[in-house]
């Protein structure tokens, strides 16, 4: 597993792309939404959290299809499917590699992003936590969908349709926690809701990923 | 007749015998209608039942409840779009639930109706849920004031549509049948559970604008006795059409199938 990780840590690094390119396209939608709707940093500040969080989704879901896309066609997805180790597992790995190259670097920028949005200043530890949180739901989440669609040739444009709607409820919560925590609010209810659907959706998605993959690989 | 009982040869046969073609014995009951044949046989028989009761149905339920039923104290004559928004919106839900049924059946016993049956199911779906959106929105307008709102129940109908939509162009993207089936109903059983679980995150999220539950089965706060029978009238007409389409085009999938094995074994020969 170890060597598994480690090897999908060293790829996405070194093939270029993944780890770089989801905090680029993350910094362009921070850069564009100004202008959008406009300068007016009282309007910033009120919608920044949404507008980050949504990034940090889009972003997300962008990387999602070089998740198993590359190892599906040099065949090292049938090679991990006759290993010992339990598919659930590999998937499960494969998401955590996911968020390390992709959520965590979003998390960390985060708060530097906030600042070009003039997030207000108590919002920015629960904007960083909310999105610590929500981030490795997105991934699993991301992983079943990759899953679904990897032997569907261009298949990223139908992936994104099947999983932005499973993506609500943690962008829900999520923003949810990042607004209270930027008016300066009670934050427990959404933050709690926020953990049981990673934790949630940790232990079950691996399954339902595992579950479809190997029906591509048949 | 000497054939190998392996899945895919019997699946085969099955799917490219003709109506002629003498039924074996099978099991009886409801599981014998996992036969194509069967099935073909059973809805060719009740369907025009079906057409014809729904359509009675409805006319009946639509006539009474648009011309026949008082206009509402305060919503005027409005009120009479409940008679289009509750059925569609029941059945919306309802279908998303049968194709549920229909992805398990297929998932633990392998019977190729079922999952033609949920594939089949999904358009109708789309169709009950746009009208349920539709109408809801003519609706709120006068009533709202608004076409459209963050309500916590249109933004689960809308997430719900979307549901339906990713379904749907899933079993459109995949070439091998079995494996269409497979995922989509891997799908659905995923999409079930994000879709409870949107519809409670947006309670959270938002406090709505639209009313509880016109119906349900404690009387208390259920609609007044005029609007009632007629909108069960339009109800059961929607469940009849529903069954009665989904029939009808699960017999279309079995046909295209069948045409298919017909065609490959054409150009196997």
């Amino acid at each position: 597993m170890k060597a598994l990780l480690r090897r999908d840590l060293i790829l996405a690094i070194r093939a270029g792309g993944g780890f770089g390119l989801g905090l680029a396209f993350f910094l362009i939608v921070t850069v564009l939404v100004p202008f959008g709707v406009g300068p007016q940093s009282e309007l910033l500040s009120r919608i920044a959290p949404g507008i980050l969080w949504l990034g940090a989704l889009l972003a997300c879901l962008l990387s999602l299809d070089r998740l198993l896309a590359l190892d599906w066609e040099d065949g090292t997805l049938d090679l991990l499917a006759t290993s010992p180790l339990p598919l659930e597992a590999a998937l499960s790995i494969k998401a955590l590699a996911h968020w390390i190259t992709t959520g965590l670097p979003l998390v960390l920028a985060a708060p530097l992003f906030g600042v070009l949005l003039s997030l207000p200043g108590p919002g920015y530890l629960w904007l960083v936590i909310s999105l610590a949180l929500g981030t490795p739901a997105l991934s699993v989440i991301g992983t079943f969908g990759a899953a679904l669609t990897v032997g569907v040739k261009r298949g990223g444009l139908l992936m994104s349709l099947l999983v932005l709607p499973l993506y609500v409820p943690t962008l829900i919560f999520g923003a949810e926690v990042a607004r209270r925590g930027a008016d300066g609010l009670q934050t427990t209810t959404p933050l709690l809701m926020l953990a049981g659907i990673t934790a949630g959706v940790i232990a079950i998605m691996p399954f339902a990923s595992a579950a479809a993959l190997r029906v591509n690989l048949r | 007749m000497p054939i190998e009982r392996t899945r895919a040869t019997a699946y085969i046969w099955l799917m490219s015998m003709t109506d002629e073609t003498p039924i074996p014995k099978r099991p009886s009951g409801f599981w014998s209608y996992a036969n194509p044949v069967k099935f073909l046989a059973f809805s060719a028989r009740v369907l025009p039942v079906l057409w014809w009761l729904s359509g009675i149905c409805l006319i009946v339920g639509l006539v009474w409840g648009f011309f026949f039923t008082p206009d509402d104290f305060r919503q005027g004559s409005t009120v009479k779009i409940i008679y289009l928004h509750v059925p569609s919106a029941l059945m919306a839900i309802n279908a998303w639930f049968m194709m549920l049924v229909a992805s398990l059946i297929w998932i633990v016993r392998r019977h190729h109706v079922s999952a033609l049956a949920a594939k089949a199911a999904a358009p109708v779906g789309v169709v009950m849920t746009l009208m349920a959106l539709f109408t809801g929105a003519v609706w709120g307008q006068p009533m709202w004031g608004t076409w459209w709102a963050w309500d916590p129940r249109l933004t689960s109908f809308l997430i719900l549509f979307l549901f339906y939509l990713g379904y749907i162009a899933l079993w459109e993207a995949i070439e091998d049948p079995d494996t269409a089936a497979d995922l989509t109903s891997v799908l659905c059983l995923v999409g079930s559970v994000f879709a409870v679980l949107s519809r409670y995150a947006v309670n959270f999220w938002n406090q709505g604008l639209h009313q509880g539950a016109s119906l349900s089965l404690d009387k208390e706060e259920n609609v007044a006795d005029v609007f009632y029978v007629p909108l069960l009238v339009c109800i059961a007409g929607f469940v009849l059409i529903f069954i009665a389409l989904v029939l009808y085009r699960t017999g279309t999938e079995i046909r295209l199938r069948r045409t298919r094995a017909l065609l490959a074994r054409e150009t196997r020969a």
